[in-house]
């Protein structure tokens, strides 16, 4: 048992240093990275540029196979980079949702036609991809969305509404799953397409959070035309689609990246007092710290089981399942303790370490426990796919999905 | 990256875990816990026979000479097995102290027997029901003779030999004593788990010997209860996956209002839940196991976060166990307690949860030392 990279895994961490090095700034110790996507032409800007540099030093879609334009890399070099760029001040991922889960899908399910056009400016960086599954309506049960899609000739003509669109005000594609027949059951009646971000009747309003951000938008459609030859899978299959990338947003949200952990909290704990002595000597604070120790050294080592099998050339196992469902949860409760120790000063935004950066994570952890995937989604996944229990009993599983909404108009 | 057991020792848990599946089931865990046994002495020599007894005693004194690891891989299936033998007391403890702190003529007279499985070592600390420091023990070691009463001791009526601490002009030590030599008496003591016999033992005079340094016994003790403490969370993460695995079979199993209860979410969250802790205490437990083995300097931290999630981990997926099968799990004729009473057990055996969230608190303090 060791920690030791491969011959071959030490040589590219020299190459990826090297190259991190040469053109971006250490980051300080003690200060977190920056991954918020926020609405700054400038920071879009910049990010795009990052992008086109990564991917002419090679370290931009490294898992990617050669023939669509990766470096035919492996999964254990993608998490050697990671380690070494999270080190370095680099541009927020403005990218990984469309190389994370929208090209991937794409390059599956797409045409020869559709991959020679967008694959390679989606990896230069200079067109960026936004993912328009979720509605107001649909959410963790994401294939019971409204909508629709009606065919008129060569063209679909789509109306509704998706929410939780992140990155949709300057994404210049979006991949969109519609509603093309309600009068099958709701997985049956799916399309996927793509299109055009800047199509007529296509309006991205953000949403405001409630850590304060607005990385989130809600995108209204009002009878946008989109061309048949922008579907991607057959009319009905896109649910199957949809699954592709999905499958690849869990591996892009599983990893909570810029927050504050358990030595953040024991410098705190050392330097706050409860009544007259300091809070490290508190028992109740010892306990909880202890707790999330284990929780915390829990999922690291989880992460490193889970490279050695990537390392071997083996598949990990299930064990993966459950990071984010414990990391948003302990991001939470360390947060919330951490307030508590600064008193009632733990209610100032600004207050603390980071400038306030256990408030923001406490604000921020309520929306990590649900984005890609709830806490109580994961918990089913695991149950299901790892324990082997039943799913859930299925309602809806037998009836049309216009048989659904007059059920539901009625009551 | 190699955060992993090697294909050797997989090899070497197949193995125990193929001989317990077949000798040990929990038809013997019961035989040991209604009848007059006070272990189970067939597994216990079959094991001895597969070289399980003494993976880490040197070669030297007929042991396999390999290391922590491969204990640790032998204790995960003595947990899923709820094996009714001395393992924890023999092998983690007494063996492991006389490996750590005795003289040579110590081990050439005791490893063999142990590693053999002809002599049963045990840990003897405990003097009642108060939790007491080192300093304040009283049984008394002076002039080569110990005098006291230690209970509980696990395995105190099947041991032939006994590691004990005791109080004395140098200061607390740690002692050698044959339990069949005179000046020792013994009575069973029952207790929450009587598949894993226990003893209050008296010593009135007994002849005892020196293991490792007079006055040093209190430090001995946290180095063995370090050690063992890994090699437990293994023991625990055994048995606590054995005991999600019987809650989903009979979740699979049992119907009512119509579905099998096993597709209900409080069920499946709860067993989910089981799950994440068993993986989160597995994680800490091959840290600890890597320390262990390579002499680290983060054991402390490493093994206290071990037991902690070890002790979580198998105490959460026993008692939710019993949740699962409802009614029937709080009968006797069925097998949740089995697991439960285990559980309980192995969490009190090197120091509680309480104990050692502390002292990991304390390692991380030494570790990031302002």
């Amino acid at each position: 048992m060791n920690f030791n990279d491969t011959p071959d895994e030490a040589q590219f961490r020299l190459k990826a240093r090297a190259f991190l090095e040469a053109n971006a700034p250490r980051r300080e110790r003690g200060t977190q990275p920056s991954r918020t996507v926020d609405r700054d032409a400038e920071v879009i800007k910049s990010a795009k540029a990052w992008q086109a540099k990564k991917l002419a030093a090679g370290f931009a879609a490294i898992t990617w196979p050669k023939a669509v334009g990766g470096q035919g890399g492996t999964p254990i070099q993608q998490i050697v980079y990671a380690q070494e760029e999270a080190q370095f001040v680099t541009p927020p991922g403005v990218f990984d949702i469309g190389l994370g889960m929208c090209i991937p899908t794409l390059i599956k399910h797409g045409s020869k036609e559709h991959m020679m056009r967008h694959v390679k400016p989606a990896l230069t960086g200079d067109e960026i991809w936004c993912q328009l599954f979720s509605e107001p309506a649909a959410g963790s049960d994401v294939a019971g969305i409204r909508t629709r899609a009606k065919r008129d000739g060569d063209n679909w003509i789509v109306n509704g509404q998706k929410v939780w669109t992140t990155g949709a005000h300057f994404s210049d594609f979006g991949l969109l799953l519609v509603r093309t027949d309600p009068d099958v059951a709701k997985h049956k009646g799916l399309t996927m397409f793509f299109l055009d971000m800047k199509s007529k009747g296509v309006e991205a309003r953000p949403i405001k959070q409630v850590s304060g951000g607005a990385e989130f938008n809600e995108v209204f459609f009002t009878d946008v035309v989109i061309p048949d030859s922008q579907r991607l899978g057959t009319i009905g299959d896109g649910w199957t689609v949809a699954l592709t990338t999905l499958m690849n947003e869990r591996l892009a949200v599983g990893i909570a990246t810029g927050i504050l952990g358990v030595e953040d909290f024991l410098a705190l704990a050392r330097s706050s007092h409860l009544d007259e002595e300091p809070a490290i000597r508190n028992g109740a604070i010892r306990d909880r710290l202890a707790q999330f120790f284990v929780e915390s050294e829990g999922l690291k080592y989880t992460r490193y089981r889970m490279w050695t099998a990537l390392s071997r050339g083996e598949t990990p196992g299930p064990q993966s399942s459950i990071n984010k469902v414990v990391s948003g949860k302990l991001m939470q409760d360390l947060a919330s303790l951490s307030m508590e120790l600064m008193g009632e000063a733990g209610m100032v935004s600004g207050e603390g370490p980071g400038n306030g950066a256990f408030q923001r994570q406490w604000l921020g952890a309520a929306g990590f426990r649900i984005a890609g995937g709830t806490d109580e989604i994961l918990r089913n996944i695991i149950a299901e796919r790892v324990l082997g229990m039943p799913p859930d009993v299925r309602v809806d599983k037998d009836v049309t999905f216009a048989q659904l909404e007059s059920a539901r108009a009625k009551r | 990256m190699e955060f992993d057991f090697s294909d050797d020792q997989k090899l070497l848990k197949d193995q125990v875990q193929r001989f317990l599946h077949d000798k040990s089931p929990l038809t013997v865990v019961r035989r040991v816990m209604e009848g007059s046994e006070t272990y189970a002495a067939d597994v216990w020599r079959g094991l001895a026979d597969l070289g399980a007894l003494g993976v880490a005693v040197p070669e030297a004194f007929g042991g396999m000479g390999l290391g922590a690891l491969e204990l640790c891989v032998v204790a995960e299936e003595v947990g899923r097995s709820c094996a009714p033998v001395p393992f924890q007391s023999s092998v983690c403890l007494a063996t492991d102290a006389v490996v750590q702190f005795g003289s040579d003529a110590q081990k050439a007279k005791w490893l063999p027997l142990l590693v053999a499985g002809k002599a049963i070592g045990t840990l003897a600390v405990a003097e009642g029901a108060r939790r007491k420091p080192a300093s304040q023990l009283a049984t008394t070691f002076a002039n080569d003779k110990l005098t006291g009463l230690k209970t509980p001791v696990l395995d105190g009526e099947a041991a032939t030999l006994a590691i004990v601490l005791a109080g004395g002009p140098a200061g607390p030590t740690m002692v050698l004593v044959d339990l069949t030599a005179n000046g020792v008496s013994r009575k069973r003591v029952e207790t929450i788990d009587p598949a894993r016999k226990q003893a209050e033992i008296v010593f009135e005079g007994a002849a005892a010997d020196v293991l490792g340094e007079r006055g040093a016994g209190a430090r001995q003790l946290d180095t063995l209860h370090q050690r063992a403490a890994v090699v437990a969370a293994f023991e625990q993460i055994g048995g606590a996956e054995a005991a999600l695995y019987m809650a989903r079979d009979f979740a699979l199993e049992r119907y009512a209002f119509g579905r099998q209860i096993g597709s209900y979410q409080a069920i499946k969250h709860k067993l989910a839940d089981a799950y994440i802790k068993i993986e989160l205490a597995r994680s800490n437990a091959y840290y600890g196991a890597m320390m262990l083995a390579s002499g680290g300097a983060d054991l402390p931290l490493a093994a206290a976060a071990s037991r902690v999630a070890g002790i979580e981990a198998y105490e959460y997926a026993s008692k939710e166990n019993i949740q699962t099968h409802g009614g029937i799990g709080f009968t006797y004729a069925a097998d949740p307690h089995l697991h439960y009473r285990r559980s309980r057990l192995l969490a009190l055996t090197l120091g509680g949860s309480t104990v050692w969230k502390n002292r990991l608190v304390t390692a991380l303090e030494k570790r990031n030392a302002a």
